[in-house]
């Protein structure tokens, strides 16, 4: 192809942008791997930090925040996808009701994720976990639910990636073809089989996409937990919903800023960034997996 | 079946207007008129396939063995089972051709896997698909011809057990050879089964069917035996359609 000068231009200007990014997240990536690959190791990956955090493992990290992902998944995914076959295969398309679901799917997915801690924090713990509380066991005791925890974080964690599975398994039911639920429907399946039988197997693919691509937002996410339920140090594993817990990102902030000797604590620093990239890395590269797979047996 | 001032409209416009149709068991009735006449609307208001589209309504009396489907508590499922129906493109599952076939009588809660397998045999063999495909069974039903995916739709909905199968244009995107062998299809079809189909084609109208109607801008001109209508036809429209002055 020939290019006038223009062309030049614009290839040259776009090429560019494009170098900058790619060079960005080089130098990002390889000074995480350079500075984070040495401290690496089954006892960091498998043992507990030590005190003043400097040294020692991130398992309880990393299990806290593995642990977090599965709840949250369990609480927000279900509820996503349900809200999506609703707007899209019951509800009318004149409906009130869908329309402001619509509105406010919209509006959650631009709330910084600060607030839905904050939000956290005024529901969850205090008003479900007090009213729990005061239910339970009588004004005035020492609070059992209404405290920061791992279930509340990950409920948390859950509105906030509602959302994104909402939107994108709309989408996908929404390109499953017309006239598969009219073949289902003409012979004789109810709206019930047709959406169980036709809709979703045809839309699984794009469905598993956007939900694996909400875990892996929300698997990343610190802001929101801060304040529901992340532990700055904690040696032990959470073996109740109503414990604290650890997170590899919110680690990252502690040893970050809230270490005694932030110099010392640089290597595990690296290392702890370097084992969380590595998770929602995974987690993306899963879902690009089944995405392509899924086009491939579709034409 | 039998339709008794059937109105059907989309939003505020009316698409059809008022059409009194008998249709006889065991022959083949072909609708022809020029597009958007509303030919393939009142064939989908048949089996209430107009029932998913949210602006439609359908007023009048729509009567299969006397009984109202759009009475009072009829179940626009239990209607579909009853009159099938052929789309336009081929819609195959995108599954195994045996399930394809087989999807309907799953759905209506057949278990015993003998029986599936026989039901899917005798339907296949009944749309003329056994001899070819009977060692691809397991097979994508993607992978088959254009012509081979809409016998498929067929033999998915003789499945089922209708007592009769609309067809809206089921040829349209097939090449002569695929149009010739699903015409000769309905021949034999007819033997056990009432069957409409929509047409764009005054041709195949003739070589198909017994009894021709002819809708223009949602009315029904006139209804009778094929060959009557195409060679003697008592409406002026009728005869400057068929000898394609316009349309």
């Amino acid at each position: 192809m020939n290019y006038t000068r223009k062309d030049w231009l614009l290839a040259g200007l776009s090429g560019t942008a494009l170098l900058i990014i790619l060079a960005l997240l080089a130098v990002l990536l390889g000074q995480i791997v350079m500075h984070g690959a040495p401290t690496i190791s089954g006892e960091f990956l498998s043992g507990s930090p030590t005190a003043d955090m400097t040294g020692g493992g991130i398992w309880p990290a990393i299990y806290g925040t593995v642990f977090m992902t599965l709840l949250m998944t369990l609480a927000g995914v279900p509820v996503g996808i349900a809200t999506a076959v609703y707007l899209t295969e019951y509800a009318s398309s004149r409906s009130r009701m869908a329309q402001l679901v619509r509105v406010a799917v919209n509006n959650l997915a631009g709330v910084p994720s600060i607030v839905f801690g904050l939000f956290g924090l005024g529901f969850f713990v205090l008003f479900v976990g007090g009213t729990l509380d005061t239910m339970v066991y009588g004004e005035g005791t020492a609070p059992v639910w209404g405290k920061p925890s791992i279930l509340w974080a990950s409920l948390t964690l859950a509105v906030l990636t509602l959302p994104v599975v909402i939107v994108t398994t709309e989408e996908a039911l929404r390109q499953v073809p017309k006239e598969l639920r009219e073949a289902s429907l003409a012979l004789g399946a109810t709206r019930f089989q047709t959406v169980y039988k036709v809709v979703l197997p045809n839309a699984v693919g794009g469905i598993l996409t956007g939900v694996i691509l909400a875990v892996s937002r929300g698997a990343g996410e610190v802001a929101p937990i801060i304040f529901v339920g992340a532990a700055n140090f904690l040696p032990y594993l959470p073996t109740d919903l109503r414990d604290m817990f650890m997170h590899l990102g919110y680690h990252v902030y502690a040893l970050a800023t809230q270490s005694p000797n932030v110099d010392a604590a640089r290597p595990t620093l690296f290392g702890t960034v370097l084992v969380l990239l590595t998770l929602t890395f995974s987690l993306n590269f899963l879902a690009i997996i089944i995405r392509s797979r899924t086009r491939a047996t579709r034409t | 079946m039998q339709t008794r001032g059937v109105d059907v409209f989309y939003g505020d416009a009316q698409a059809i207007k008022a059409v009194d149709l008998d249709i006889y068991a065991r022959t083949v009735t072909a609708f022809i008129g020029p597009s958007g006449c509303g030919k393939s609307t009142f064939l989908r208001a048949l089996n209430r396939m107009n029932d998913t589209i949210e602006i439609c309504r359908v007023k009048g009396e729509i009567l299969l063995d006397g009984y109202n489907v759009y009475g009072k508590g009829v179940d626009p499922v239990e209607v579909r089972r009853r009159v099938g129906m052929v789309f336009q493109k081929s819609n195959p599952f995108p599954k195994s051709i045996f399930e394809n076939v087989a999807f309907g009588l799953r759905i209506a809660g057949m278990k015993d896997k003998n029986e599936v397998a026989q039901r899917v045999e005798e339907s296949l063999k009944g749309a003329a698909l056994w001899d070819e495909l009977k060692d691809r069974l397991e097979e994508s039903a993607l992978g088959l011809s254009g012509g081979q995916q809409q016998r498929l739709c067929i033999a998915r909905t003789l499945a089922v057990r209708p007592d009769v199968i609309l067809m809206d244009e089921p040829t349209s995107a097939l090449d002569p050879i695929a149009t010739a062998r699903i015409e000769e299809l309905l021949r034999e079809l007819k033997q056990e089964y009432t069957i409409v189909i929509v047409t764009h084609s005054m041709q195949q109208a003739a070589r198909v069917s017994d009894y021709t109607a002819f809708f223009y801008m949602g009315e029904l001109i006139e209804y009778g035996d094929t060959e009557t209508l195409f060679t003697r036809p008592s409406q002026k429209k009728t005869e400057e359609y068929i000898t394609g002055r316009f349309g």
